[in-house]
C-alpha cells in the first residue's frame, strides 16, 4: 500500500467519509471511489452497480466493489436517480485502480438536492480523516 | 463422577489444575450458575452394554423395521432406492476421503478439492447449467437458498412456489422466508397434476418461481413454458427436482431455460439411512455466480504452470463478508458429494441413460399393470419412475393387508394434500424386479 502523499485526491470532486467521491457535472454528480479506496483494496476483480432509473437515498447502498481481498459496499454520497452506470467496469474492473477519479467512475446520479454536495469534505478536510 | 478412560486427565492432574487456579474441588469451577440452573439428579440413560450385547440391541431394533430387500417399498417421494455399485462404497470409505477436514488450505488439500470440483463439474453437466457449487445441506435447504438468491438477483421481495413441489421442502421455504418479511406464494397444479400457470398473469412483482420436476406427484412439468411465461419479468425460473436420474431420460433443467437448478442428490449413490445424511445439489447460469451460495471450488495454475484447485470466489461467504454474505452456511456435505461424483463416473452417460430408461420401463408396467386391475390414474401427464394412484374407499384396510405381506403399497397422500384422499405415491426402481409388481398388483385386488 502506498503512503499518503503517493496517492491523488484531485480539488474539483467532494469527499465522503465512507471513501466514495462525487463530482458535480452540470445537473448531474458523478460517483466513484477515492486512490485511497481502491489501494486499500487492491486488484479489483468485479464492480456490480444498480441500473439507471434506480433512486437511494444519501448514504444508501448502491452497489459492492469486489477485490481480491475483500468485498466493500458502495454509498452514495447524494440522494439521488440513477441516470448512468459505467458499464465498461463489467469487463475492466482493474479501471478503477488506474483511474479512480477518471475512467474507473462508476454511476452518474441526477441528485434530488444539489447542495447535498456542500455537506461532504474537501481534500483537505478529508485527507485530515486519513492521517487519523 | 467415574472417570471413563477416553477422558485424559488422572486425578493427579485435575488436583494440580485446580491448584493453579485457587479451588477445592470441580464444583467450584461452576459456583456462578444460579442454583435454579443446575441439575442434581443423574442423567437417566441406561447402564452401559458389551460390544456384543450392543449388536444384539442394533439388530433387534434393526429387526423392528421394515426395510428393503425383506420389504417391498414402493415408496420415493425424495428418497430412493438404488443399488449402489461396490466401487462408490469402497471408494467412500478410504480415509483420505472420510476425515478430510474443510480445505482452506490448498498446499494440503488437492485431492479434496480436486474431487469436490469433478462433482461440481457433473453436476453442472448433469443439469445442464454453467456453475455448480460444493454441495449444501439438502434438497430442502438447496430450494431454500436458490429462492434467497432469486430475491437478490432480482431485488424483488415475494417468491411463488409451486404446490407439487415437496411439501416438506416448502415448509423448509417457510421456516427460511418467514422471519425475512419476504413473502411466498403458491401456485395450485392442475388436474393434469402439472402447476397451474395462470395465476402468474396476475404477478408482475416475483422474484422467483419454484417449480418441481418431475413434481411430487412424479409428473413431468414443462418447464420450457413457465420459461415463456416468465419472460419480461424480473422473475428467475428455479427448477427443483428429488430424482435427478429422471434427467438422463427428460431434459434437464438448463435445456429448459431454468436459471438456478436446484434439489437432492441422494439418489446418485447415497443409501436412505431413513432419511439422512442427503445431498443439495445447486447449479446456476454463471452470470448470476457472484449471488450464488456456498462453497465452490475452481482450477487454477500454479508458478510452475501446474493444475491446482483452490476454493474460489469466497468473498461471497461468511467467513469473509460476514452478514452481508449469500448464506448463513459455510459448509457442504463433501462425503455425499464424493459419493454422488463416484456414482456419476462409475455408471457413466450410457450407464446413467440406460438406467434412467430402466427405472421409467419398470415404473410404467407396474402402472399399466394396476390400470388393468381397475385403479384410477388421476394423473394424464408423463412420469418417471413415481406415480399417483387412486385407490377405492377403506383401502387403508389393504394396505395393512399389504404390509404384513411385507409390501409397501405407495405413499398417502392425504398427510400432505387433504384434497387427495385414497391417493397415493408410488414408486419403482431398478431395485423392484417384474415379480414384485407381479405380486404386488395380484396381492391389491383380493
Amino acid at each position: 500500500m502506498k503512503e499518503l502523499n503517493e496517492l491523488s485526491f484531485p480539488d474539483d470532486v467532494r469527499y465522503a467519509e465512507s471513501h466514495e467521491w462525487a463530482r458535480s457535472e452540470g445537473d448531474r454528480v458523478k460517483v466513484g471511489i477515492t486512490d485511497y479506496a481502491q489501494d486499500q483494496l487492491g486488484d479489483i476483480v468485479f464492480v456490480e452497480l444498480p441500473e439507471v432509473g434506480d433512486t437511494f437515498d444519501k448514504g444508501e447502498e448502491f452497489g459492492t466493489v469486489e477485490s481480491v481481498k475483500a468485498v466493500s459496499e458502495l454509498y452514495l454520497p447524494v440522494a439521488g436517480e440513477v441516470v448512468a452506470v459505467n458499464s465498461s467496469l463489467e469487463d475492466s474492473p482493474e479501471k478503477v485502480n488506474n483511474a479512480p477519479y477518471g475512467d474507473g467512475w462508476m454511476i452518474e446520479v441526477k441528485a434530488d438536492n444539489p447542495s447535498e454536495l456542500d455537506g461532504l469534505m474537501s481534500k483537505e478536510a478529508y485527507l485530515e480523516t486519513l492521517k487519523g | 463422577m467415574t472417570r471413563m478412560r477416553y477422558l485424559p486427565h488422572t486425578p493427579e492432574d485435575i488436583v494440580a489444575m485446580l491448584k493453579a487456579v485457587g479451588l477445592d474441588s470441580l464444583e467450584g469451577l461452576f459456583a456462578h450458575i444460579p442454583e435454579d440452573c443446575r441439575r442434581r439428579e443423574v442423567l437417566d440413560i441406561p447402564e452401559h452394554l458389551t460390544e456384543w450385547e450392543l449388536n444384539d440391541h442394533m439388530d433387534m431394533l434393526a429387526g423392528s423395521m421394515a426395510v428393503s430387500p425383506e420389504y417391498k417399498v414402493f415408496v420415493g417421494a425424495g428418497s430412493y432406492e438404488h443399488h449402489v455399485p461396490s466401487a462408490v462404497s469402497f471408494l467412500l470409505g478410504r480415509s483420505e476421503f472420510v476425515t478430510a477436514y474443510t480445505p482452506y488450505q490448498p498446499e494440503v488439500s488437492q485431492g479434496t478439492l480436486q474431487a469436490i470440483y469433478e462433482y461440481q463439474t457433473l453436476t453442472a453437466r448433469l443439469l445442464g447449467m454453467e456453475v455448480a457449487n460444493a454441495s449444501q445441506y439438502d434438497g430442502a435447504s438447496a430450494l431454500a437458498e436458490a429462492m434467497l438468491m432469486a430475491i437478490r438477483v432480482s431485488r424483488q421481495k415475494t417468491v411463488a412456489v409451486s404446490r407439487a413441489v415437496h411439501p416438506l421442502y416448502r415448509r423448509v421455504l417457510q421456516t427460511y422466508f418467514e422471519p425475512t418479511g419476504l413473502e411466498i406464494r403458491e401456485l395450485p397444479y392442475l388436474d393434469d397434476g402439472t402447476t397451474d400457470l395462470r395465476p402468474l398473469k396476475d404477478m408482475d412483482d416475483l422474484g422467483g418461481v419454484a417449480v418441481q420436476s418431475p413434481n411430487f406427484f412424479g409428473c413431468i412439468e414443462n418447464l420450457e413454458d413457465i420459461k415463456q411465461t416468465l419472460q419480461n419479468t424480473k422473475a428467475l425460473l428455479v427448477a427443483c427436482f428429488t430424482e435427478p436420474l429422471a434427467y438422463g431420460l427428460y431434459k434437464n433443467p438448463g435445456q429448459c431455460g431454468a436459471d438456478i437448478a436446484c434439489g437432492e442428490g441422494q439418489s446418485l449413490g447415497i443409501p436412505r439411512s431413513f432419511g439422512g445424511p442427503a445431498l443439495g445439489m445447486f447449479a446456476s447460469k454463471m452470470k448470476y455466480v457472484r449471488n450464488m451460495p456456498g462453497r465452490l471450488v475452481g482450477q487454477t495454475v500454479d508458478l510452475e504452470g501446474k493444475r491446482g484447485h483452490v476454493l474460489t470466489l469466497s468473498t461471497r461467504e461468511q467467513h469473509i463478508r460476514r452478514e452481508k454474505a449469500t448464506s448463513n452456511i459455510c459448509t457442504n456435505h463433501s462425503l455425499c458429494a464424493l459419493a454422488a461424483v463416484m456414482y456419476m463416473a462409475t455408471l457413466g452417460g450410457s450407464g446413467f441413460r440406460e438406467l434412467a430408461q430402466l427405472n421409467y420401463d419398470r415404473s410404467e408396467y407396474l402402472k399399466s399393470a394396476l390400470a388393468r386391475a381397475g385403479f384410477k390414474l388421476p394423473f394424464s401427464r408423463a412420469t418417471f419412475n413415481e406415480f399417483v394412484v387412486e385407490f377405492p374407499a377403506g383401502f387403508q384396510k389393504t394396505y395393512q393387508r399389504l404390509l404384513k405381506k411385507k409390501m409397501i403399497a405407495g405413499l398417502p397422500l392425504e398427510t400432505y394434500y387433504p384434497e387427495l384422499k385414497n391417493h397415493h405415491l408410488l414408486c419403482v426402481t431398478e431395485t423392484i424386479t417384474r415379480a414384485d409388481m407381479d405380486a404386488l398388483a395380484r396381492e391389491i385386488k383380493k
